[in-house]
């Protein structure tokens, strides 16, 4: 038996396993947490920085996909300081790049938008930088926009983890940072890739997509490839 | 009570927002009782009025003529509304900005044309050198994402602005 833990969710005691994380716990209290990066049944890699939680004794806001649950912890999930920052990492999201909802395929199913929408973004206060970046539509089913792109990397996660095939990696740090196929060769010329799409049906945005859609027609299946990826146990 | 002024201003858009507002259909009945509409692309008055309540922009901030007249109209406006996707994000106006405006003009004007090839310059407004959300230029009191903002979207700004109140965040969808 894996030895317990009992850690605080907002005042309420729960009791996790060894080795889960707050966010693991928070959603066991049915806590919601906003998360972007984060991807049922593959590894948490912390990148978006949106389920920042407080942890009493900490004078920093940690990442609750990526933070151990320890015995004694007492967490909060929700406050004016943890949508205020929270608010102000997805309009970063939104400058970085040129996220053009009304002339995006997945408008509408958009997890980033959704996002935007909840924590009640009318507004981006920063600088948009209206970068000039490719869009690689050498692939005959898929298309990897980077305008549209978030650096999550469940793409490069999901391909590594679930297919194998580890098609997706990053190159360039900064804001030079972003995501390749292969050896940044273009995507029909990786010879690592199966075309199985589980990247496009990950991507929480536009970035990946199939070929052939309209505006709003890009629904993603991310639950079914979550639940494929569940099946295997979740990674630690 | 005198009913209050209710401007509307169309700049680098597709008057889509404008037709948005149209599209209040009964609503704009309600929206009557309390404002006059002295100033936009649906009335005829040539000035922009000197003091007036409400203004909703529609469009990107793209030329120096659109600068001047945001200026010249924050100016005059008691609460300035940033009307749908492109006055809130730049949105479609937007797609130009990684390309210098001259080297635009030029792949547009002169290579993309078989007859007269030569940019237009006369009566025509400079461009700036990006096209940039309102806010980036003047102080904005709401913002109304959207593309376009739906009706019952427009209508609740209004309502709530023509009542004398700060809007409620409408519970409209980013971009």
């Amino acid at each position: 038996m894996p030895q317990k833990r009992s850690i605080r969710i907002d005042g309420e005691l729960v009791q996790v396993a060894r080795g889960e994380t707050i966010l693991d716990a928070a959603r066991a209290a049915g806590r919601t947490i906003p998360t972007l990066c984060h991807f049922d049944g593959l590894r948490n890699s912390g990148a978006c920085r949106l389920c920042i939680v407080e942890v009493s004794g900490s004078n920093r806001l940690l990442p609750a996909c990526t933070t151990p649950a320890e015995d004694g912890m007492a967490v909060t999930t929700s406050s004016p300081k943890l949508t205020a920052y929270r608010r102000m990492t997805i309009e970063l999201l939104l400058a970085e790049r040129n996220h053009l909802c009304s002339v995006c395929v997945s408008n509408g199913h958009c997890e980033l938008q959704a996002l935007a929408t909840s924590i009640g973004v009318t507004s981006v206060r920063f600088r948009y930088r209206y970068p000039a970046l490719p869009v690689d539509q050498s692939h005959e089913r898929y298309v990897l926009d980077h305008n549209r792109c978030v650096l999550c990397s469940r793409c490069v996660r999901v391909c590594a983890e679930l297919e194998g095939a580890h098609v997706w990696d990053f190159m360039s740090r900064g804001i030079q940072l972003r995501v390749v196929s292969d050896l940044d060769q273009p995507w029909a010329e990786a010879l690592a890739c199966t075309n199985c799409g589980k990247c496009v049906q990950a991507c929480p945005t536009g970035a990946l997509v199939e070929k052939g859609r309209a505006v709003e027609e890009m629904a993603k299946r991310c639950s079914q490839v979550a639940q494929v990826a569940m099946k295997r146990g979740a990674p630690r | 009570m005198s009913k209050l002024k209710l401007a509307t201003v169309w700049l680098d858009g597709c008057s889509g927002c404008h037709m948005s507002l149209l599209d209040l259909d009964e609503g704009i009945l309600a929206v009557a009782e309390k404002a006059d509409l002295v100033y936009g692309p649906l009335v005829d008055a040539t000035e922009f009025p000197e003091d007036v309540d409400v203004t909703l922009v529609e469009g990107a901030v793209s030329s120096q003529e659109d600068l001047k007249r945001v200026q010249m109209i924050r100016s005059r406006t008691r609460v300035l509304v940033a009307l749908g996707d492109c006055a809130v994000t730049s949105n479609v106006p937007s797609m130009r900005n990684s390309i210098p405006v001259g080297r635009m003009l030029q792949r547009i004007y002169i290579e993309g044309v078989d007859t007269a090839p030569g940019v237009p310059s006369d009566g025509v407004p400079v461009l700036l050198a990006q096209a940039r959300p309102l806010h980036d230029f003047v102080a904005v009191d709401a913002h109304l994402p959207g593309c376009p903002p739906p009706p019952a979207a427009i209508l609740a700004v209004l309502s709530d602005l023509l009542a004398g109140k700060k809007p409620s965040a409408a519970a409209v969808k980013f971009g």
